[in-house]
């Protein structure tokens, strides 16, 4: 008799338990800049999560049901202060998983703590190499650039032909070194010959020297890996001295941004940068993505939110995969997790890295703005 | 190839020479090490871009007004902190600090207020058109940095060694007290070196900007290791040593990056400036120019 009380006491609770369990939110936990200089990074990234997990969630949320609820955390660019954030969501919040850090700096050292913790966590915008190696918990969606750049130079090499070319690189800075080592490797498998290697340092202005030398050459483009205060300054006075405009301009990410049409005016048309993201990327996914940030908060999307966006996709597929919380079964869900989003299709390789650069965009500068390397706009 | 590197280099040897003309004249005159050089270099170019950009002057009237306000700025600034070390008779260090500072302070607020990120002047701010000839090619900014190099180099000759007003430079120059002694008026020439060598500055970074595009609140401090090894080669306070110097150094660097290799271009002014104070510590030509200018 007591026995049974007790019984049917405890059936009673579970399936209390059971009814509460089906509509409790899976709480996860963002740490992303959102006050300070970097919040330009953290800002279209909350934005893109908000979307995704208000679609997600529109859409009768994961695990039959269950809504997502995305806690944030602001590391206003501080890895001290985000730490304390990834200590705080982990404890207090009990989050299942964490999304963020912003900066890759930021990750070195909340990455090793969540690693302890073993809970999840995935970048969304750190490239810095060495991220993923900080432990198997640690995961990363954004594309690095060593994925980018054999891509670009693939692209142009099949496009236009190009068998041989010069190489610029700005030698006092580890971005632009590690960037070159990525294009003379690539430029070495792709069979593209290299007629020389020039140097310049990142706060030269005059280019001219090396320029000439390269003009004389007769290459037919010309590889360069600088921030684009030098990569700008080189671009103007090539074309000053006369290199003509079919010798094209192939640049790594340091080209990507609207200060290149800024400073070069005209002669920046032509220039070839490869991305991970373009707003203009004509496939549904995107065009939908674009259209409904637009209408959210009025302005276009960036790189950093369309990472972001798919990043909430990814970790929603695998919450389903996973069939709970577990954070085994979860990391496990992760590692197998495939996805098609608005920067195309998305695996995690081994090493918890994106397996897949195809969705990388060739980008062409034309009248001061990008569009997309071959379409005419 | 050769014609063409060597007008690149001649290019770039102007910007140099341009820049090292009032440098080498604070030294020699004034007698203090005024590291703040390197920052009216950056006014004088922003407020030539201000004026651009803001009033919509020519590249004919920005440029004067840029250097006068880089002038007025030097002298504010000499006033401000190195009339009282020199009245103190304070120790050369002193002034190296103090200048340190103030350098760190100006290129600090400049950037506040403007962002490290580069800047031009509008497109069609000034003639950009390339000439080519016997297939070397030239752009009118560029001859326009040799032509005023040279000129202002000329000018500043002419008035150093040719005017009244040059005797009393160079009076104080060689001794102030006993220039005062002969009544030359030692604080206004302080004051006038100072607004000259500040608007040489500013007009550098005008043109330097103008040839180059990239204006940025630190492009002064790239110039200022290029200006010491420019002064020191052509002679402390010699004007005609600082503008061969100047050229001689963007043509031997030019043809180092272009026929030897880009990464040893940067060794060339400091290998230069260590081979003059070994063989020739006065500098190109002899005795402390300076002071005979």
């Amino acid at each position: 008799m007591r026995i049974a009380l007790v019984g049917v006491f405890a059936a009673a609770l579970i399936g209390v338990a059971a009814a509460q369990t089906s509509k409790e939110p899976i709480k996860l936990g963002a740490i992303e800049v959102l006050t300070g200089p970097n919040n330009r990074y953290g800002i279209p990234a909350q934005r893109a999560f908000d979307l995704a997990v208000e679609e997600i969630n529109k859409a009768g949320g994961v695990l039959g049901g269950r809504p997502l609820a995305l806690a944030y955390e602001d590391s206003a660019g501080n890895k001290d202060q985000a730490m304390n954030a990834a200590r705080k969501l982990i404890g207090r919040d009990k989050v299942t998983m964490i999304l963020g850090p912003t900066l890759s700096n930021e990750m070195f050292a909340v990455g090793p703590v969540v690693n302890d913790r073993k809970i999840p966590i995935i970048g969304t915008s750190t490239t810095a190499t060495g991220i993923t190696a900080i432990g198997p918990w640690v995961f990363r969606t954004a594309m690095p650039e060593s994925d980018v750049i054999p891509v670009t130079l693939k692209t142009a090499r099949d496009r236009l032909g190009i068998k041989k070319v010069v190489v610029m690189y700005a030698n006092d800075d580890a971005f632009t070194k590690s960037a070159y080592d990525v294009m003379k490797d690539s430029l070495a498998k792709l069979g593209v010959e290299t007629l020389t290697t020039e140097t310049f340092s990142g706060k030269d202005t005059d280019f001219t020297a090396q320029l000439t030398k390269a003009k004389n050459l007769n290459p037919d483009a010309i590889v360069v890996s600088g921030h684009v205060d030098a990569a700008s300054g080189i671009i103007l006075q090539g074309r000053q001295l006369g290199i003509p405009k079919n010798v094209r301009f192939i640049g790594g990410n340091g080209f990507n941004s609207p200060k290149l049409a800024e400073i070069a005016g005209e002669a920046a048309d032509g220039t070839l940068v490869g991305s991970p993201w373009f707003v203009a990327k004509k496939d549904e996914v995107n065009q939908k993505f674009v259209k409904a940030y637009k209408e959210k908060y009025g302005d276009d999307p960036d790189q950093f939110a369309a990472q972001a966006y798919d990043t909430m996709y990814i970790v929603a597929k695998a919450i389903n995969a996973a069939g709970g919380t577990d954070p085994e079964k979860l990391r496990e869900a992760l590692q197998g997790t495939k996805s098609y989003g608005v920067m195309g299709p998305f695996s995690f390789t081994e090493g918890r890295d994106p397996a897949d650069a195809s969705g990388v965009v060739v980008l062409e500068m034309n009248g001061g703005k990008f569009r997309i390397f071959g379409e005419t706009s | 190839m050769l014609q063409q590197q060597l007008v690149n280099g001649f290019v770039l040897g102007a910007t140099y020479a341009l820049f090292a003309l009032g440098f080498t004249m604070m030294f020699g005159v004034l007698g203090v090490i005024n590291l703040t050089y390197g920052v009216y270099f950056a006014l004088g170019a922003f407020a030539a871009l201000w004026a651009a950009k803001a009033i919509g002057l020519s590249v004919w009237l920005a440029l004067p007004f840029g250097a006068i306000f880089a002038g007025c700025i030097a002298i504010v600034i000499d006033t401000l902190l190195l009339t009282r070390l020199r009245r103190a008779k304070a120790p050369e260090l002193s002034s190296l600090m103090v200048t340190i500072g103030a350098t760190l302070f100006l290129y600090t607020g400049l950037s506040v207020v403007y962002g490290t990120e580069i800047r031009r002047f509008p497109l069609d701010f000034a003639p950009s058109a390339a000439f080519e000839i016997v297939g070397v090619r030239v752009v009118a900014t560029q001859a326009l940095i040799v032509v005023a190099a040279l000129l202002m180099a000329a000018g500043l000759i002419w008035i150093v060694r040719g005017t009244k007003i040059g005797l009393a430079v160079r009076a104080v120059a060689e001794n102030p007290d006993a220039a005062a002694l002969m009544g030359v008026n030692g604080g206004l020439v302080t004051h006038l070196v100072s607004f000259m060598s500040g608007a040489l500055g500013g007009a550098a970074g005008v043109l330097i900007g103008l040839n180059f595009n990239a204006i940025q609140p630190f492009m002064g401090e790239n110039m200022m290791l290029r200006g010491f090894a420019v002064i020191i080669i052509g002679g402390l306070g010699d004007l005609r040593g600082a503008l061969i110097a100047g050229f001689l150094l963007g043509i031997i660097e030019v043809l180092t990056a272009g026929y030897f290799a880009s990464a040893a271009k940067d060794l060339i002014a400091f290998a230069l400036l260590v081979l003059t104070l070994w063989v020739r510590p006065v500098g190109l030509f002899g005795r402390a120019a300076a002071k005979r200018a």
